[in-house]
């Protein structure tokens, strides 16, 4: 009866492991396109040192060429971060000021708003903080807009025209819409047009359309996403999303593919806000002059353009070209919405919460 | 006095243990740090949640929805549980005791779909039927896909299971199922709990499968507040609801779970049956593989084909995921095993309170969703080490904290399989207790801490939202790779990522299905 293994065997194999497990490591090293960092505490001073870091809530695929397009007009390198919005704001907020990134690219304003409340940006440069028009940047000159997202309805365009639809955000909770409509009560593009609600049409109102809609039993979705990908395999008749998930499903898998169709609801509805997403400095990064660079691409006609190009998002920067085919942003606007109100989502949270949908 | 001391501190003498053998200090003290290092999320969700005072925990506690949240945690566990309970130990019982042709390439099926992450199987499915949401397709989905973790420790007890008493059994005149549930049940239980307690928490942590179901359980709540509100100390709340529910389920499974003393085993031959029963029993064994495995990966390629964006494969890049996947894996299972031995060692012979706190405390961070142990590692290296946060060393610790119960079960089975009188006579011989450890219980053990080693990395290379928040910036894994691709809706890049996730992880899943118990078959 065997009672012992030669240790040298189990020894043998744990070297192999370790020495398999880096190896592995170091040619995963090799060909991360990242230069390594250099691992400092992160409460070094910020210098002009030719680089910096970035956290994009927004995905590669849309901002790596953007980054490549800036790296090569400047020669500044970028390190890159990408997550997703909620989760890098959440890691920002937990790194505080040990935080490694110098600037936060975000999907939406909610998440700078956070930010901004926690005292987590610096005050932008007067030329960066002026070069979009007020009403689709922060008041306070903390983060700046970049691109524009219109809240729209997606309907499942086999069994409707636009012109059955309703017009205004109060048409779609009626009884006759019980059980038909996508939300995203999670999601915070969602919960940015209800404080738009409340904003526009007073807090009872705001509360009455709430309520409507947790009577009319909505199909609950996890994002924007979800809701289009169900309106176009005709699981739902309709859903609240943003307008360029549509274009981005479009240019994957073709327009004419497309089950979903988008409508616009009537400007000054709060069904067709315009919100934003931005970009900010970090505290630790306000004398980063790269940074900084980083921020004017972004606002500048290049950026700008990009964005149209990729992702059919509409341009902040006066003079620039919205997208072909959507609504003009002056059409949309509601000059009575002041952006960051939209920041606080607490009260609108609690709202949802008392009515049952998150 | 040292001995007294410490019996009465577990609370009891040592049950299985020769009565010259002391219950040793260093081990309690050793088990305590790894227990330590388990308990790093608690430490984060109760600084965070003691952030908002106590009337906003109870408000949030108190909120209809997270009732709504905490009941269909709590039922999808115990639907998920009970399932693969009965489906694991019938598909373990078919391929141990009957005769079945190409039992080891059927072994190696039913362990594959360990190697398929949730919400890929998920997807798979939504692909092809796009309207399922809701309790039933997360129920099902999720047995399919944890199964495994009950079949294969069922599988390696029925090998060394003596037939002896059922056969003893049938001659008295019980049926054959009667037979089996009083004579060979008893001696494969512990191993069927063990694996039900990972079922079990496992259910309760998941979140991609969940989400896409839109079955909204407490990971939806944790999320949702992240997502929303950026209000960490609401998702801390409702993560603290989790670990409760999880230590429910940690202390159902203590009850549950009874030493049984082992008797020395003669291996049962499986045997022959014919075609139309070995027709109807197959179909047990295929279920889990088909719902879990085959039907996503068919809805994955009918996506891939209809694409527009079939995109040129960058090769390095893939090549550069694969190996960060795998040498984090290696890490994290080698150091999940570490951190896991000396809880499964005390675990394994001793009882007593103590004993049971520490063990508990082990099985945490598997209830926990990925984001909140991320988080609480971002919080707790930032604090403690920030020279290293960022660097593989916190990722790969991060692994450890999440996957050590999946260590902390086979071990302590596979431990305390070691018969104490090999042991006694290794003293007898003049060895210190540490040697005799180590020269008679570990080399006896080692294919329990294997299959440990292995579900660990498997695990590891499918973690997602953890892997997002710590890896160093310009590291991807597979995961993250695919995670990449299907944010953007680019199903047709994703493809080659998601086949090759699931390529890599049945590696060890493969492996794991081969690994015997040396002792089982050499008694």
């Amino acid at each position: 009866m065997r009672v012992t293994a030669p240790l040298s065997r189990i020894a043998t194999t744990a070297i192999a492991t370790t020495s398999l497990a880096a190896a592995c490591l170091l040619l995963s090293g090799c060909s991360a396109a990242a230069p390594a960092a250099v691992e400092t505490p992160a409460t070094a001073q910020p210098v002009a040192d030719g680089a910096f870091t970035l956290y994009s809530g927004r995905d590669e695929e849309l901002v790596q060429p953007l980054i490549d397009q800036f790296t090569d007009k400047t020669g500044i390198v970028v390190e890159v971060r990408y997550g997703n919005t909620p989760e890098l704001a959440a890691l920002l907020l937990e790194e505080g000021d040990a935080s490694p990134a110098d600037v936060f690219l975000s999907q939406d304003a909610g998440a700078l708003g956070a930010l901004g409340q926690a005292g987590r940006f610096s005050t932008l440069p007067a030329d960066i903080a002026e070069a979009i028009p007020a009403g689709f940047t922060s008041t306070d000159g903390r983060w700046v807009g970049v691109t524009g997202r219109a809240r729209v309805v997606v309907y499942d365009g086999e069994r409707y025209t636009a012109d059955q639809l309703p017009d205004t955000i109060d048409g779609y909770v009626t009884d006759e819409w019980a059980g038909r409509l996508g939300v995203a009560p999670g999601n915070a593009s969602f919960q940015s047009f209800v404080t738009a609600l409340r904003v526009l049409d007073g807090e009872d109102a705001a509360a009455a359309w709430v309520e409507a809609l947790a009577d009319s039993s909505p199909q609950i979705f996890e994002g924007n996403g979800a809701i289009l990908a169900a309106v176009d395999e005709g699981v739902v008749d309709a859903g609240l999303i943003n307008h360029y998930y549509w274009y981005r499903t479009a240019a994957e898998v073709g327009p004419e593919n497309m089950r979903a169709q988008l409508k616009f609801l009537t400007a000054g509805d709060a069904g067709s806000i315009v919100n934003v997403s931005g970009a900010g400095i970090l505290n630790g990064a306000a004398a980063d002059a790269d940074a900084l660079e980083f921020l004017r691409y972004l606002v500048s006609q290049a950026g700008q353009t990009y964005f149209v190009e990729q992702t059919f998002e509409y341009p902040l920067l006066p003079g620039v070209a919205s997208p072909e085919g959507l609504p003009s942003l002056d059409s949309l606007i509601n000059r009575e919405l002041d952006l960051s109100d939209l920041d606080d989502l607490a009260t609108t949270q609690r709202l949802l919460a008392d009515a049952g949908l998150i | 006095m040292l001995r007294h001391g410490t019996a009465a501190l577990l609370g009891r003498v040592p049950v299985s243990a020769a009565p010259s053998t002391r219950t040793p200090l260093a081990l309690i003290v050793v088990a305590l740090v790894s227990a330590a290092v388990a308990a790093i999320p608690l430490a984060y969700l109760l600084v965070r949640a003691g952030e908002s005072g106590l009337t906003s925990i109870i408000d949030t506690l108190a909120r209809e929805r997270v009732v709504e949240y905490a009941a269909n945690s709590l039922g999808l566990a115990a639907a998920t549980t009970a399932t693969a309970l009965v489906l694991g130990t019938a598909v373990a019982f078919v391929l141990t005791r009957v005769q079945v042709p190409f039992a080891r390439t059927w072994l190696l099926i039913s362990a594959l779909p360990l190697a398929v992450p949730s919400y890929l199987a998920g997807y798979g499915w939504l692909v092809s039927f796009p309207g399922i949401n809701g309790f039933a397709p997360s129920w099902l989905l999720l047995t399919a896909v944890t199964v495994p973790y009950v079949t294969l420790p069922v599988a390696a007890a029925l090998r060394g299971a003596s037939g002896d008493l059922e056969g003893v059994a049938r001659t008295l005149g019980r049926g054959p199922l009667r037979a089996f549930f009083v004579a060979t049940w008893p001696s494969i239980r512990p191993a069927a709990i063990a694996g039900s307690l990972l079922v079990a928490l496992y259910a309760l942590s998941d979140f991609g499968l969940v989400a896409m179901m839109r079955y909204p359980t407490l990971t939806w709540g944790i999320n949702s507040a992240y997502s929303a509100s950026f209000d960490r100390a609401q998702a801390a709340t409702l993560a603290l609801l989790l670990v409760v529910l999880a230590f429910i389920v940690v202390a159902g499974e203590r009850a549950a779970r009874r030493q049984v003393p082992r008797a020395t085993a003669r291996a049962v031959a499986p045997r022959p049956v014919n075609r139309p029963v070995l027709l109807a029993l197959l179909p047990i064994v295929a279920v889990a593989p088909l719902v879990g495995v085959g039907v996503p990966l068919l809805g994955l390629l009918s996506r891939l084909l209809e694409a527009a964006t079939v995109r040129e494969i960058d090769v390095p890049r893939l090549l550069g995921a694969v190996s960060s996947t795998v040498g984090v894996a290696v890490l994290a299972a080698l150091l999940a095993v570490s951190l896991a031995m000396p809880i499964a060692a005390l675990a394994a012979r001793h009882r007593g309170r103590l004993v049971a706190a520490i063990e508990s405390v082990g099985y945490l961070g598997h209830a926990l969703p990925g984001i909140v142990v991320g988080l609480s590692l971002v919080f707790f290296s930032l604090a403690v080490v920030p020279v290293l946060y960022q660097s593989l060393a916190v990722l790969v610790f991060a692994y450890a904290v999440l996957f050590m119960p999946k260590a902390i079960g086979t071990m302590r089975a596979g431990l305390g399989d070691v018969p104490p009188r090999l042991v006694s006579v290794a003293r007898t011989l003049g060895m210190s207790p540490l040697q005799a450890w180590w020269r008679v219980t570990v080399p006896l053990a080692l294919p329990s801490v294997g299959i440990g080693a292995l579900l660990v990395a498997i695990a590891t290379m499918k973690e997602l939202p953890a892997t997002l928040l710590l890896r160093p910036t310009g590291v991807q894994t597979l995961a993250t790779e695919l995670w990449n691709r299907t944010v953007v809706f680019e199903f047709g890049a994703a493809a080659p990522y998601a086949a090759l996730l699931v390529l890599v992880a049945a590696v060890p899943a493969v492996i794991l299905s081969g690994v015997r118990s040396a002792a089982k078959e050499e008694l």
